[in-house]
């Protein structure tokens, strides 16, 4: 299948939108990887951007930022949401109250948790009453997002707003769990080849026949194995370069995806 | 868009295991509910508990997966011959052609309820506790797939209360796409304390049987369930199949946790459901509503109901039987709608005595027999999530 691009955003250690991870990608600019920067969730109205938490704050970012580069309109799109593990620290709090004796849960703090929170305050703050979902396939959270956004897109002749993010955990989960860095990326992806940035042709098969792409520099190999949204690094290199290129990523233990990037002809 | 084939499915709730106890408990007006005695939780409640899960551990290959939620999805995978379909369906296509997308809102939640519980002095979580296999809203699809040894595309949708209805959605464009030649799709949600203590935090949990579109309504009971239907392109000779028809999802765009008053979203499912299967509101039998017996869930899904297809067109909630399982409330009705058709039956809305006088749609408060040829099934979840479903028989 193919699917266009019409707008990307990345956000991570070194790097707080695309601009900057491009140029990285293309021209050598360095990454400096110890800022880390703080997403400010800027498209929710002033109430909810106070009480928003740092995974709602960095899901609404990223998704702003694709949006404004596609120049498309946030009621006309569909949008997937695909975390490994929600609103970490949301989760984190109401265990520690239910581990209480009076277990005395927020309601705010609670509805918070639903694993589609983000996107549910991403369509009250749009507008949008377009289909919206929220996904997760633990370290394969990336390309189970691209496939399930890009078939919504081709099946339904809609663009949709893909948006990937996983925040680590607090203590004393942080242990336990994958992602030590902030990440996300997102993208406008649209059947229409009308203003696109790149399209992108995406095959499935077993893993007997693909191996998964890494990173050559090692900075940026270990930022890609840090979390499921991180896992988008090589698409988004890829995606930075004006040449074709392919890439194949992990959909499952067993089964790969391999996206051809091509320029959009004239 | 093209008919799908249910041509498998099976269910585990508050009513037992295998559609047969659904299908027997509906008929009997036999409610699945009791008096909430789930572990040390002191809610004044009822809830729709599923019997035995302490005693019946994951399958010993997959042990490091064991949790209320998995042993949950396990039962569903054993009960209805299930497995032995989706062998035949692995056997046809080959494993990388059957996908397992699952809905789940809170997984294995509970073990790490637990495990909170019994940290150490220094804070630190029991050694024996895997955040990744018995909570992580992946594991029980992981858990699935692994099971039923597919390879397929592979994701979880977690949309609080319509995560079980939207797979049938993500499953049929993985379909049409080439991607799939077949799904597993289905919903599991158990018992846990995080949704007992919220949804009693939002003062939304009913102390009686829940009673969907009653005057008196008050809240939700809680239930489990797990369900799971094998979805594949329909056969020439498959006209006695029910198949899934149309699916329909939109978003409120208005709160997190209520309703639009109005059904916006709500009618806008309904619509885009009834659009791609090619249907006018007439030629649906019979509504399965979300109807969580909440003030504001019933007030607006009537509002929306009766504008789309007037006061005619029967419905009802069957979570007077098994609960609001959440996660799983979308499977669970699914396959409800599929017994409808199967047996030409409507359940009435167990436990409501006087339908609210300001609604407008033709609550059934009694059972019904009455041929079916399509039945729509709604579910809705925090977060604005809509989702409509369309099944019934291809036209001859």
């Amino acid at each position: 299948m193919i699917i266009h691009v019409k707008g990307i955003a990345a956000f991570g250690p070194g790097f707080e939108n695309w601009d900057t991870l491009r140029s990285h990608f293309r021209t050598g600019t360095a990454l400096n990887t110890d800022f880390v920067p703080v997403p400010s969730g800027s498209a929710l109205p002033g109430a909810e951007r106070r009480r928003a938490s740092a995974t709602v704050r960095l899901a609404v970012d990223i998704a702003q930022g694709a949006l404004q580069q596609s120049g498309m309109k946030a009621k006309d799109l569909a949008t997937v949401f695909a975390s490994s593990n929600g609103d970490t620290n949301t989760i984190h709090h109401i265990c520690d109250a239910l581990a209480t004796a009076e277990r005395c849960v927020s309601p705010t703090r609670f509805h918070n948790s639903v694993h589609n929170a983000p996107v549910g305050y991403w369509s009250i703050a749009s507008g949008s009453m377009q289909p919206s979902s929220s996904l997760c396939a633990m370290s394969n959270t990336f390309a189970a997002g691209l496939v399930e956004a890009a078939t919504q897109s081709l099946a339904e002749e809609v663009a949709v707003l893909l948006a990937v993010f996983d925040t680590p955990f607090p203590e004393p989960l942080y242990q336990l769990t994958p992602g030590r860095q902030p990440f996300g990326v997102s993208m406008v992806l649209d059947a229409d080849p009308r203003g696109s940035l790149a399209a992108m042709t995406i095959d499935i098969g077993p893993d007997t026949q693909l191996v998964t792409t890494k990173m050559n520099d090692p900075l940026l190999e270990n930022l890609r194995r840090d979390s499921s949204a991180s896992r988008s690094l090589p698409l988004l290199a890829a995606l930075a370069q004006p040449m074709a290129q392919q890439v194949v990523l992990r959909y499952a233990e067993d089964l790969r995806i391999k996206v051809s990037v091509d320029r959009p002809g004239p | 868009m093209h008919p799908l084939a249910i041509s498998h499915y099976t269910l585990v709730n508050a009513l037992g295991r295998g559609t047969k106890s659904t299908l027997d408990a509906l008929q009997a007006g036999q409610s699945g509910l009791r008096q909430c005695n789930f572990m040390d939780a002191t809610i004044d409640t009822y809830i729709g508990r599923v019997d035995g899960i302490e005693n019946e551990p994951v399958v010993a290959r997959l042990r490091e997966f064991d949790c209320r939620n998995n042993r949950l999805a396990m039962l569903g995978l054993a009960a209805d011959g299930f497995e032995s379909a989706v062998a035949a369906a692995r056997a046809r296509y080959g494993a990388h052609r059957v996908g397992v997308i699952l809905g789940t809102s809170t997984s294995g939640i509970l073990e790490t309820e637990l495990a909170y519980r019994q940290r150490d002095a220094a804070g630190r979580l029991p050694a024996q506790f895997n955040y990744r296999t018995t909570h992580e809203n992946y594991c029980v699809t992981d858990f699935v797939r692994r099971y039923l040894k597919l390879q397929g595309c592979a994701f979880t949708i977690s949309t609080a209360c319509s995560s079980s209805a939207k797979v049938f959605a993500s499953a049929s464009r993985l379909i049409t796409s080439g991607l799939c030649d077949a799904a597993v799709v289905g919903g599991i949600d158990s018992l846990c304390m995080t949704t007992l203590y919220g949804f009693s935090s939002l003062e939304i949990v009913s102390a009686t049987p829940c009673r969907p579109a009653d005057a008196e309504r008050n809240g939700i009971s809680i239930g489990e369930a797990a369900g799971f239907a094998l979805l594949e392109r329909c056969e020439e000779d498959s006209a006695d199949v029910p198949c899934l028809l149309g699916y329909g999802e939109s978003s409120d765009a208005y709160h997190m946790s209520s309703p639009h008053p109005e059904g916006a979203g709500a009618r806008l499912a309904m619509l885009r459901a009834l659009q791609r299967g090619g249907l006018e509101p007439a030629q649906i039998d019979y509504i399965n509503l979300h109807g969580t017996a909440t003030r504001a869930n019933d007030r607006a899904e009537d509002i929306a109901v009766s504008g789309l297809f007037g006061n005619r067109t029967p419905c009802s909630s069957t979570k007077g039987w098994t609960g609001h399982t959440l996660g799983a409330a979308g499977i669970t009705e699914a396959a409800i709608a599929c017994l409808c058709l199967q047996e030409n039956f409507l359940p009435g809305s167990l436990n409501t005595v006087t339908v609210d006088p300001e609604f407008s749609m033709n609550v059934l408060l009694e059972n019904r027999n009455q041929k079916n040829r399509r039945v729509l099934s709604n579910s809705f979840g925090f977060g604005g999530s809509n989702v409509s479903l369309v099944f019934g028989y291809r036209a001859a």
